[in-house]
C-alpha cells in the first residue's frame, strides 16, 4: 500500500483557522447555530473546529456528534458497519446546523446524516463543512458548503485523516493522506 | 468496481438464526449489548424510529399467548421501519390441522424475510430452521429457551452492576417450567457469572447442575449469596400434577417481600421476566421498591429485540 500525504500540519491548522473564519463570516456569533461532528471520523475534525470558534468568540459552542449507521441506504446490500453513539444534547428544530465530516465522497454519509438529522427536529439550515473534498467521487448531488481541499482521487484509493486525538503516532501529529 | 473505505466494519453474528442461547458465543452476547446501547439510545428520543429494515418483512407468528414478548418485538420491528404481519395461532388454520411446516411455508410464499416464533413445543424453532430460509428468532418454544429475554435480562443487569464476570445471580422460582431460566442460564455462564438456582426441589430440574450451576432450597441463603436476584413466576398452567402443596406455602417458603430486601446487609437487585403473580413469588412492597428494575427490563426488551433483529438482517 503506498502512502501519499496530502495535507499536515502547519498547513492543516492554517485549513482550520481559514474554514472558522468563513463560517464566522456567514454565522457572526453563532447565536442561533449548533455545530454536529459526522461518527466517526468527522466528531475529530468537528472538535477542532469548535475549539477553534470558542477560542476567536470567546465563548462555548455547543456541539453534538450524530451516527447516520442506522440510516444508510446500503444496509443489507453490502458489509454492515459498526453503529456510533449519538450525542446530541440539544433540539435543532430552527437551528441552523454546522454538520461536520473528514472527508467528502459519494455524498451518501451525507445524505443518511440529513435523514438522521430530522430525529432531533427541523433545522432551519443546514450547511456542510469538510477537510478533504473528493471532487470526482460524487454519487448523490452533495455540495459542501466549507471544504480545506478539493483533491481527486480515484474510487479505489482512500483518503485517511490521522487525528493525533485518535492516537495516531506519526511524525506530523496530523495529517491527510492519500492511499492508493 | 467496489469501492474502498475506512470505517469500521460491524463484526457478524455467528449464526443466521436466534433459536436459543446456546448457539451463541460470548463475542455474539457482547455484539447484541453494544448494538442494544445504540438502539436504547433510539428509542429515547423524541422520533423514536430509524429506516435500517425499511425493506423488510417479518412474521410474528405466535402459537401461544404472550402480552409482552408479542408487543415488544412488535414495537421493536416499527421502530426499525420493518413491515409486520401477525399470526395467531387462535383463529387461524391451525385449528383446521394445518401442520407448523405448511403454516409457515404459507406465510413465506407472500415474501417474508424473518420468522419470530412462539410454539408450545421445544424445538419447534430449530426443526422449522432446517426447512426454511428465512432468519428465525425464538420468542420462547415450551419449557426451553426463551433467549431474547436472556439478553434483555442480562443487558438490564449490565446497566446496574457493570460487567457479569464474577457477579453472582440467584434464579428463584419454578426452574423446571422456566425456559427463561435456561436461556438466563446459558447467557450468564458464558458472561462469566456465577449462578445459583433456588426452587422447592420438586421445581429444580434433574441434572441442572450439568450447566455449571449450583442449587439451593433456601430463598434466604440465595438472597444473601447473589448480587442481583431474577426472580420467577410459578407457571401454574404448565403444571399437569401438584409440584407443592399450595400457593400459599408456596409463598411463605419461596416469596420474597420487602423486609427480607431490607434485612440484607446490601444492595441487591431484584428483576422478573413478568407476567408477576403478586403476592406469590413477589409481594407488592418488593416489585415496587427501589430494587427492582422489573420496567427497566420492559423498556430495555425493545432495545435488546431491534439489535437482534438488524443484527440478523445484517447478515443477508
Amino acid at each position: 500500500m503506498q502512502r501519499k500525504l496530502i495535507l499536515s500540519t502547519p498547513l492543516l491548522e492554517i485549513t482550520i483557522s481559514r474554514i472558522c473564519q468563513e463560517l464566522i463570516e456567514n454565522h457572526q456569533d453563532f447565536a442561533n447555530t449548533v455545530i454536529l461532528g459526522l461518527q466517526p471520523r468527522g466528531i475529530y475534525f468537528a472538535e477542532r473546529i469548535k475549539h477553534e470558534l470558542s477560542t476567536i468568540l470567546n465563548k462555548e459552542l455547543p456541539i453534538g456528534y450524530l451516527d447516520a449507521t442506522f440510516y444508510r441506504d446500503d444496509f443489507r446490500r453490502r458489509e454492515p458497519l459498526k453503529p456510533n453513539a449519538n450525542k446530541v444534547p440539544f433540539i435543532i428544530e430552527s437551528k441552523k446546523v454546522i454538520l461536520i465530516d473528514d472527508v467528502l465522497a459519494t455524498g451518501r454519509m451525507v445524505r443518511a446524516a440529513l435523514d438522521a438529522m430530522t430525529a432531533f427536529g427541523r433545522p432551519e439550515k443546514v450547511e456542510l463543512c469538510v477537510l478533504i473534498d473528493r471532487i470526482y467521487n460524487r454519487d448523490l448531488p452533495v455540495k459542501a458548503d466549507y471544504f480545506g481541499k478539493k483533491v481527486n482521487t480515484l474510487d479505489t484509493e482512500k483518503v485517511l485523516v490521522e487525528w493525533k486525538e485518535q492516537g495516531f503516532l506519526i511524525k506530523w501529529n496530523n495529517s491527510v493522506l492519500v492511499i492508493f | 468496481m467496489e469501492r474502498t473505505r475506512f470505517f469500521d466494519k460491524m463484526e457478524q453474528l455467528s449464526t443466521r438464526h436466534l433459536l436459543g442461547i446456546k448457539d451463541l458465543n460470548p463475542n455474539d452476547i457482547e455484539l447484541i449489548m453494544a448494538t442494544a446501547k445504540e438502539f436504547k439510545e433510539v428509542i429515547n428520543r423524541p422520533i423514536k424510529k430509524v429506516p435500517s429494515l425499511r425493506d423488510v418483512t417479518i412474521a410474528n407468528v405466535f402459537f401461544e399467548n404472550s402480552t409482552r414478548t408479542r408487543l415488544s418485538f412488535e414495537l421493536a420491528e416499527k421502530r426499525l421501519s420493518a413491515d409486520t404481519i401477525n399470526f395467531s395461532a387462535s383463529g387461524s388454520s391451525v385449528k383446521k390441522g394445518e401442520t407448523l411446516l405448511d403454516t409457515v411455508n404459507n406465510i413465506l410464499a407472500m415474501k417474508v424475510d424473518m420468522i419470530v416464533m412462539r410454539h408450545a413445543s421445544p424445538g419447534a424453532p430449530h426443526f422449522l430452521s432446517n426447512h426454511i430460509k428465512a432468519n428465525i428468532v425464538n420468542a420462547g418454544d415450551g419449557t426451553h429457551e426463551h433467549p431474547t429475554q436472556a439478553l434483555l435480562d442480562s443487558f438490564s443487569m449490565q446497566e446496574r452492576i457493570g460487567d457479569l464476570a464474577g457477579k453472582k445471580i440467584a434464579i428463584i422460582g419454578d426452574i423446571l417450567h422456566s425456559r427463561v431460566a435456561l436461556s438466563n442460564i446459558f447467557a450468564l455462564k458464558k458472561q462469566g457469572a456465577e449462578v445459583m438456582i433456588c426452587g422447592p426441589s420438586t421445581l429444580i430440574p434433574r441434572h441442572i447442575t450439568a450447566t455449571g450451576v449450583t442449587v439451593s432450597h433456601d430463598v434466604r441463603e440465595a438472597l444473601a449469596w447473589c448480587d442481583v436476584a431474577n426472580v420467577l413466576r410459578i407457571q401454574l398452567e404448565r403444571q399437569q400434577i401438584k409440584y407443592f402443596p399450595t400457593l400459599r406455602e408456596y409463598s411463605l417458603y419461596f416469596g420474597i417481600n420487602k423486609k427480607m430486601l431490607d434485612e440484607l446487609d446490601k444492595e441487591i437487585v431484584l428483576m422478573h421476566p413478568g407476567p408477576i403473580n403478586r403476592g406469590v413469588e413477589l409481594s407488592s412492597d418488593a416489585a415496587d421498591s427501589h430494587h427492582s428494575i422489573i420496567l427497566d427490563q420492559v423498556e430495555n426488551g425493545v432495545a435488546v429485540r431491534m439489535a437482534v433483529l438488524y443484527l440478523l438482517a445484517a447478515q443477508n
